[in-house]
């Protein structure tokens, strides 16, 4: 046992000692960091600038007149504004848009009602969350209008029966809504990133192993190493040493990149509080409904209300069974697939030679991240069940699933069968790779690798 | 106990392809064993028997006088013919990590190493890395952490390859201190004069089979032909035509330092026989068994041994 020791400590500590490896645990968290801040950063840029639209409503259905003047039943937020006008033709605006300084011209025909169409006119591509903020409204606002059509008797109190029930969808749909959708983005965002980590670790530390095995070999030291200690013990030990550099990078990009984070949070919330006075809720009779709601969030400037989201959902997703279930496929992950380039790197002499192992290797970590995106659309069905099972892609892709609350009688069984099939593959590669380290100067076939694994000694 | 080693019947196959067929070798202790043979012929498959890198299909492995066991690595010090250091590793470094897998403590492997870095005045290099230095210096450290932990048996498979002519007589100097000190070498090679130079003992394999066992000089006189080898003055005409005809004159040859002629040894005849009739006819300067070197005996062995197999086959 002490060999092995002996032996992780050479993989772990000149491995970690290299200049790249320092070099990639300070760029690593950078880049994340960069990633995680700079689209709020960006978002937040974006959202100072105020924007204007002008309203042009033939419809008068969003139209309200407050003493006399027009206004947009559309609520503003606090960097969109709606302006309502009256008698202007929509040519004329487009003839001089640039001078106008409205950011779009939103145009509401008269048979809204029926066509359930507007356009939205801007010289510019307008963004997704100014497109999606106009159609939220309008589809309430009419929603509502189309329903008082009805005339039906004692509405007032039917809408009040209703309203409890809508009250709880208006929730989700409107401000609090944003926070909800969040919550499942950040669900999803978390079994995206682990499941990516655990497929990058695999690739980058697996070959790490197999380059080390080649190494050995092609510097001639392996039959001295093994004439010490067995084979056997020489690929555990590389195989754990490297485990522990891809762990130990791992935990210094946490780590790194939540002081980054939080370093950064800690300027960009500050800004955010300083503007939280200006913030200003349109309390439109239309959206009285959600007085309360908005009341509540009120008390939060928008920075504080995003980090309670996250907390909220963090709690909602047990992150202590998360992060156990990360390192567990994350480890053993990488104990089943590095096994495996340690065999290939044990059955040829130099780098160039891997390609024709490496792609049943591959092939099955490809497919599991290609599989992602099926799996978090829909982490109950059977294709998400069965490849979640199956050790190969289970690493990933229960990683993927794990923030959706899957049984436990699941996570266990793929747990199992991986463990199993880890006992498998070390006892198989162990067996090629005594064999195929010695081998010099040989063209390796399947064929061969499974003479070698029927070898008795 | 006489034998440091003994393999008794060692049978070792591959698929379909049968490395060592019912080898037995008994190496004694405090010799230098000679383990001879063409390439590919199972010695290597031995070696690493012996240093249980794979283990025999049958047949037993006697070391010291008890089975061979795991921990009898640490008493055996292995150069291997395919051998190397990791390039990008510190020599001292290395050196210590090589030297405490065969067991050594931490401050033993370096007050050892210390000892050997002096003795080889390559101190200096501790700190450098091995891909900086020469084939020769690599070859200077590899030597070292394999006595390292001074086993008492000493494998060294090709051990002058790569080598510079400086270098070799150093570990020629090296191997006959270690035998000194009571270790027993166990030295594969090609290189019949180093063989000659060297060991007291060999064993030739060929095909998976021992051809050959037993002390140098017993193998040399069983090989030997009767072939004398005389250094004379005068004439060599009255050798020729003077000589009993019972003694076959092979050559004579002249060259600068002298005139030698080589005369066969007739069964029954003595030296002194052949003595006294050379007497009659020429001044004798030196007289010579010419014994067979083992470069001879290899090719001859190895050569009658194929002649029979292809004549089975």
């Amino acid at each position: 046992m002490s060999k092995i020791s002996l032996i992780v400590q050479r993989e772990y500590l000149t491995r970690v000692r290299k200049k790249s490896f320092i070099i990639m645990s300070i760029l690593g968290p950078l880049l994340f960091a960069a990633l995680l801040v700079l689209p709020a950063l960006l978002a937040n840029l974006e959202d100072k600038e105020i924007k204007q639209i002008a309203v042009i409503d033939e419809s008068m259905l969003l139209t309200s007149y407050n003493s006399g003047k027009a206004v947009s039943t559309i609520p503003e937020t606090e960097y969109l504004k709606f302006i309502a006008l009256e008698d202007v033709e929509l040519e004329s605006l487009q003839e001089n848009f640039a001078s106008t300084g409205y950011y779009a011209v939103l145009y509401i025909p008269a048979n809204v009602i029926t066509s359930e169409r507007s356009l939205l006119y801007s010289d510019k591509q307008p963004s997704l969350d100014v497109s999606s903020h106009i159609s939220n409204a309008m589809e309430e606002q009419l929603e509502n209008m189309k329903l008082a059509a009805h005339n039906i008797e004692n509405l007032d109190q039917i809408l009040a029966d209703v309203a409890t029930d809508v009250k709880v969808s208006s929730i989700k749909w409107t401000r609090d809504g944003e926070a909800k959708k969040s919550s499942t983005g950040l669900v999803m965002g978390i079994g995206y990133a682990s499941g990516l980590l655990i497929y990058m670790f695999i690739f980058l530390y697996g070959s790490m192993v197999m380059r080390g095995v080649i190494e050995e070999k092609t510097s001639r030291i392996v039959e001295v190493i093994v004439s010490s200690v067995r084979p056997f013990q020489l690929m555990m030990g590389k195989i754990i040493g490297v485990g522990l550099v891809g762990l130990t990078q791992f935990l210094i990009w946490v780590v790194f990149t939540g002081i980054l984070v939080v370093g950064a949070s800690t300027v960009f919330g500050t800004t955010m509080q300083q503007q939280a006075p200006m913030t200003q809720v349109s309390g439109n009779e239309l959206f009285s409904q959600d007085e309360n709601v908005q009341g509540a969030m009120e008390d939060f400037s928008e920075g504080e209300a995003f980090m309670a989201d996250i907390f909220g959902a963090f709690e909602s997703i047990e992150p202590g069974k998360i992060i156990i279930a990360f390192l567990f496929f994350f480890l053993f992950g990488y104990m089943l697939y590095s096994s495996l380039f340690a065999v290939v790197g044990s059955a040829v002499d130099n780098e160039t030679e891997t390609q024709q192992f490496m792609l049943p290797i591959t092939l099955p970590l490809i497919l599991g991240i290609i599989l992602m995106a099926n799996v978090m659309q829909n982490p109950d069905g059977p294709l998400a069940f069965w490849f979640s099972i199956f050790p190969l892609t289970s690493p990933v892709l229960m990683m993927v699933r794990m923030p959706f609350e899957v049984p436990l009688w699941e996570i266990l069984l793929s747990g199992g069968l991986l463990i199993l099939t880890i006992f498998g593959t070390v006892w198989m590669a162990g067996k090629i790779y005594r064999t195929g380290i010695l081998m010099y100067g040989k063209k390796v076939t399947y064929k061969e690798l499974w003479k070698w694994l029927k070898y008795k000694n | 106990m006489e034998h440091m080693l003994t393999t008794t019947d060692v049978i070792k196959d591959f698929q379909g392809h049968r490395a060592l067929n019912k080898v037995s070798i008994q190496v004694p202790r405090g010799s230098i064993f000679g383990l001879l043979g063409p390439n590919g012929a199972g010695k290597t498959t031995l070696i690493r028997i012996i240093n249980q890198i794979t283990a025999p299909d049958t047949g037993s492995v006697i070391f010291d006088g008890k089975p061979l066991q795991r921990d009898d690595i640490f008493r055996i010090g292995y150069l291997p013919e395919e051998r190397g250091l990791y390039k990008k590793m510190k020599v001292g470094e290395q050196a210590l990590y090589l030297a405490r897998l065969k067991g050594l403590s931490n401050a033993e492997a370096r007050k050892r190493l210390k000892y050997w870095f002096d003795k080889f005045e390559i101190g200096s290099w501790w700190n450098r890395k091995v891909e900086e230095l020469s084939k020769g210096m690599q070859q200077k450290v590899q030597f070292i952490t394999t006595v390292l932990h001074e086993p008492e048996l000493l494998i060294f498979d090709e051990p002058f390859s790569g080598f510079d002519p400086i270098n070799v007589n150093l570990l020629k100097k090296e191997i006959l201190e270690l035998r000194e000190k009571g270790a027993t070498i166990i030295f594969s090679t090609h290189n019949m004069s180093s063989v000659e130079e060297l060991c007291d003992h060999i064993c030739l394999i060929n095909n998976a089979e021992t051809l050959l066992e037993g002390e140098v000089s017993q193998v040399r006189n069983k090989f030997s032909s009767d072939i004398i080898s005389i250094g004379f003055e005068g004439d060599p005409e009255k050798i020729r035509t003077g000589l009993n005809k019972r003694f076959e004159i092979l050559e004579i040859r002249e060259n600068g330092i002298g005139k030698e002629a080589r005369i066969k040894l007739p069964g029954g005849a003595t030296s002194n026989e052949l003595i006294a009739e050379l007497l009659q006819h020429t001044e004798i300067h030196s007289y010579n068994e010419v014994l067979p070197g083992m470069n001879d005996i290899f090719i001859q062995v190895v050569e009658s041994a194929s002649g029979k197999n292809t004549q089975k086959s």
